[in-house]
């Protein structure tokens, strides 16, 4: 583990610097290229916001391994949350299907951190209102513990225990500038 | 945000938001399952004095597709019928737990009026001849589909034509589209403008020839043929001759201008027929957009928490 | 009898300090300080308070007989004298209009019963206040009511004839038409001031020139006939214009503004709450301050306040279903304060002659409006002009709450109101229920 030393890092203490997230992604993509059987018959879906860029890396690296053209798109669970009553209405995201739809598609979810698991609750309603996949899978690029719900993950890049007290913080290119993924006391 | 009263109280920021999310929840009206749980357990209440089908239609279609259950409460043959004022109607909507409730009435400012006297949100369905916003959203979200998608209306230059003095769709969308960055220009005989019409956002005209030309929309709204009785303008057919969207003006129009009515239309009156099924009619889309449209208000009013109320 | 008084160390209206000795209804004596009073005079203290003759309106609304939910006579004079007035004139538009010698002794005697201060009927001009056929104008002036003046007020006597022939007939006995001036058809459905605010809430707008064009050719009638014209609730600037056109020219032109109208503009409509709703409608910026001018200098002769009470349920409904007017009797004078004399544009001798001298003299109401002097009747108001200013309560002794002020801070109280001598008001209570 690093410590943090380029600018944009100012909080807490790296635990996955750009390299490594580089290398679990990989791993992650020659993992559902296993699983899926080639990808054939798969779609990614980022759940918004950072699931989305991680995504389309993923997609990226599986056509670079095999060639495949594999479908990717967004899918926002704002509509479907659970905990909507506890702040203000909050602005929705994109949901983008690839071409075609998720029927009888093996549908991997991508988010970045798997936390107590209700996004992915909320993803899978969110799901089930727009097709009939034949099954869902789910990556992640960090699970930190603390499950509420039944749900785990089947790829999963870094797993990092940590307490309640904690907060990890996943920064992308692609939305915060930089790759880097970090844990902090709640409050710093 | 808590009530929806009048456009002019919706700032530019606000707007874009109701405008984008506005644009997310449209996929819903193309999906196998056209709901969304969102609001399941808030109750909408529909109150409607004025007979309008289309519009309550619209609100109840946009609620239950978010899942929330809706109650209507139309004029005819109920205890508002007998007498009953709106107050004593306001308590018993209190009473029912209504969360929002969607008012038309013939009275301006009786949305004020109600909010007084009601703890949940007030959407404004069309008071009198004041406000009508959530027409003006979804009229502004059909020219930013057409015309400028994903951004602002800045530059869009919007003629509206018809009963402006009656109006309350043109009051909406002259506050609404100049909030957006559109240019309007409201046309009209002289006697169908507001004395004070002068300190409005916009422009006026009392030649429509002459602005059709240099409009990218065109928003014809319905004149009442009653209005002729007050002397407003002499006869229909002057009022069409004069006012009304042929189909010689509409050739007028530049290639992309679209041709707007908010509905009902009086054909042959302030729109021909012919117009009014051309492919430049968004007529057709902004019913769909309607809904659309008042699925975002009432999610963006009730998804979240309540005014004082939020926890995070 | 009313027993003698002493009101030590007021200020006179026209400036500096007397005591006032006050015997058998009358006034005996203003003096100097330290005068005697006779012996056994309660003696009243009066440091720091103006003494005002005894406030005139020429225009309330006691709504008895007919609208007793809203007021009765008894409701409405305690209310006048707790705001310093001591007569009324009542207007006629009751349930059933006061167009017979019948309905105005009826109310003339209500008044005398009810004792808080003298009311003086006024007779419909037309019967049933249709606007079709003169009320028997003689027969009310005949009656016991003594009525002078004659209006039609709530409604406009808008028939050029008619009006001409009642400013006519009641040259007779020395009588008035007061018109409340409003074209009927430029006002159908009126609902706010044509201007910027009617625009933009959408209410359907009352044109100034529904007024103007209608006092206007009330004073060319009045002058073509030589009779008198009183103008009710002037609230127009183009309204004053014309009355001081007419009085240029010797005319026997009268006219009155409302408290609310020194004070109040559209703007208050922005949240259709129809306490607000007053017919005439409140203008803007531009009139009020020309209405101030010109009662300041006399082309408006007095202030009068169109005192117009409505149960609640009346008021709190939507603006186009909710009735026309506002309460006003108790805040009359405050309003006077903070819109006239604290603005430099009266002094309390100009509100003595605008609130209870030409009132009285237009009104040709005997033994009121007279400037105190020893030998008149002790009508006498005591208002503390000092003292932090306090909101205005929408409570009051008035059985409705429909007062524009509720809420405001307004100057002043009136301390104690003297009908003939005798208290109706002390220490800013009645001193009988």
């Amino acid at each position: 583990m690093c410590a943090a030393a380029d600018s944009s890092a100012r909080h807490g203490l790296e635990v996955l610097d750009a390299e490594e997230i580089r290398r679990a992604l990989t791993r992650i993509a020659h993992e559902i290229l296993e699983r899926t059987h080639g990808g054939e018959n798969a779609v990614l879906l980022g759940i918004q916001t950072r699931g989305v860029p991680l995504a389309r890396r993923l997609a990226a690296l599986i056509a670079e391994f095999e060639g495949t053209d594999i479908g990717c798109g967004a899918l926002d669970v704002t509509m479907h949350r659970d905990d909507l009553r506890l702040r203000p209405a909050r602005a929705l995201a994109k949901t983008e299907l690839p071409a075609g739809d998720v029927d009888g598609k093996i549908v991997v979810l991508v988010d970045d951190v798997l936390y107590s698991g209700r996004t992915v609750r909320a993803a899978l309603d969110a799901l089930a209102d727009l097709g009939r996949p034949r099954s869902v899978q789910l990556a992640v690029l960090v699970d930190r513990g603390h499950r509420e719900l039944p749900i785990r993950a089947d790829y999963v890049g870094k797993n990092l225990p940590t307490s309640q007290r904690e907060m990890v913080r996943v920064l992308l290119t692609e939305v915060d500038g930089t790759d880097s993924v970090q844990i902090s006391e709640a409050g710093e | 945000m808590k009530h929806l009263i009048s456009a002019g109280d919706i700032s530019r920021d606000e707007a874009l938001l109701i405008l984008d999310t506005a644009e997310e929840l449209a996929s819903v009206a193309d999906r196998p399952i056209k709901k969304l749980p969102t609001l399941r357990g808030r109750t909408v209440v529909n109150l409607f004095y004025e007979d309008s089908t289309r519009t309550r239609i619209s609100f109840e279609a946009a609620a239950k597709r978010l899942s929330a259950d809706v109650i209507n409460f139309s004029a005819k043959g109920s205890s508002v019928a007998k007498g009953e004022s709106l107050k004593d109607t306001a308590l018993t909507l209190e009473a029912m737990g209504a969360d929002a409730v969607v008012i038309r009435h013939s009275a301006s400012g009786s949305p004020h009026r109600l909010a007084g006297w009601v703890h949940g949100s007030v959407i404004n369905a069309g008071d009198g001849t004041h406000e009508h916003p959530t027409q003006a959203l979804l009229d502004a979200f059909t020219i930013r589909r057409r015309l400028r998608p994903g951004r602002g209306l800045d530059g869009i230059r919007v003629t509206i034509a018809g009963d402006v003095l009656h109006g309350r769709v043109a009051r909406s969308n002259v506050l609404l589209l100049s909030t957006l960055g559109a240019e309007v220009t409201l046309v009209a005989p002289p006697t169908l403008f507001p004395l004070a019409v002068g300190s409005w956002p916009c422009s006026v005209s009392y030649d429509l020839d002459a602005e059709l030309p240099k409009s990218d929309v065109v928003m014809m709204l319905r004149v009442q043929q009653e209005r002729m009785n007050a002397a407003y303008f002499p006869s229909v057919r002057e009022y069409s001759r004069r006012y009304g969207l042929d189909t010689a003006r509409m050739a007028r129009l530049p290639e992309h201008a679209i041709v707007m009515h908010p509905g009902p239309m009086n054909r042959g009156v302030e729109i021909a027929a012919d117009v009014a099924d051309s492919p430049r009619s968004t007529i057709v889309e902004q019913v769909a957009n309607g809904v659309t449209v008042r699925m975002a208000v009432l999610y963006l009013l009730l998804g979240g928490a309540n005014e004082g109320e939020s926890n995070g | 009898m009313a027993e003698d008084l002493l009101i030590r160390g007021a200020t006179m209206a026209g400036g500096g300090s007397a005591d006032i000795v006050i015997s058998d209804g009358l006034i005996a004596s203003i003096g100097g300080p330290a005068a005697a009073g006779p012996a056994g005079a309660r003696v009243i203290d009066a440091g720091g308070l103006v003494a005002l003759p005894g406030l005139v309106d020429l225009h309330t609304h006691l709504r008895e007989p007919g609208r007793e939910d809203a007021e009765t006579v008894q409701t409405g004079t305690a209310a006048a004298a707790l705001g310093g007035f001591t007569a009324v004139h009542a207007m006629a538009n009751t349930e059933p209009v006061a167009d017979t010698a019948g309905v105005v002794e009826q109310v003339w005697r209500l008044g005398r019963a009810a004792g808080h201060c003298d009311v003086q009927p006024v007779g419909a001009v037309s019967v049933g206040l249709a606007g079709k056929q003169l009320a028997e104008l003689g027969a009310m002036a005949d009656s016991a009511a003594r009525v002078r003046v004659f209006s039609d007020d709530g409604r406009c006597v808008a028939d050029p004839l008619l009006m001409r022939r009642a400013l006519e007939y009641v040259k007779a006995f020395n009588g008035v038409i007061a018109q409340h001036a409003q074209d009927p058809r430029l006002t159908e459905g009126a609902q706010l001031n044509e201007g910027e605010m009617s625009g933009r809430l959408g209410l359907a707008g009352w044109p100034a020139v529904a007024e103007e064009a209608v006092i206007a050719r009330d004073c060319l009638l009045a002058a073509h006939v030589g009779s008198a014209l009183h103008v009710c609730h002037v609230s127009t600037a183009g309204s004053v214009d014309i009355i001081r056109w007419a009085k240029s020219k010797g005319w026997p032109v009268t006219a009155e503004v409302t408290p609310h109208h020194l004070l109040l503009t559209d703007e208050l409509a922005a949240g259709y709450d129809p306490v607000f709703k007053v017919n005439p409608p409140l203008r803007t910026a531009a009139d009020v301050a020309e209405l101030r001018r010109a009662l300041a200098d006399g082309t408006i002769d007095c202030v009068a306040t169109d005192h117009a009470p409505h149960p609640v349920e009346a008021k709190e409904t939507e603006w186009a279903e909710a009735a026309w007017g506002m309460t006003g009797l108790e805040t009359a004078l405050r309003v006077v304060q903070h819109a006239m004399v604290d603005t430099g544009l009266l002094d309390w001798a100009g509100v003595a002659d605008r609130m209870s001298v030409r009132p009285a003299r237009i009104g040709r109401l005997d033994g009121h409006g007279a400037l105190l002097a020893p030998g008149g009747p002790a009508n006498i108001t005591l208002y503390d002009p000092a003292g932090p200013a306090e909101a205005v309560s929408a409570v009051g002794a008035s059985k409705s709450r429909n007062s524009p002020f509720a809420g405001m801070e307004l100057p002043g109280r009136v301390v104690a109101t003297f009908l003939r001598g005798t208290p109706t008001v002390l220490d800013g209570k009645l001193t009988q229920p």
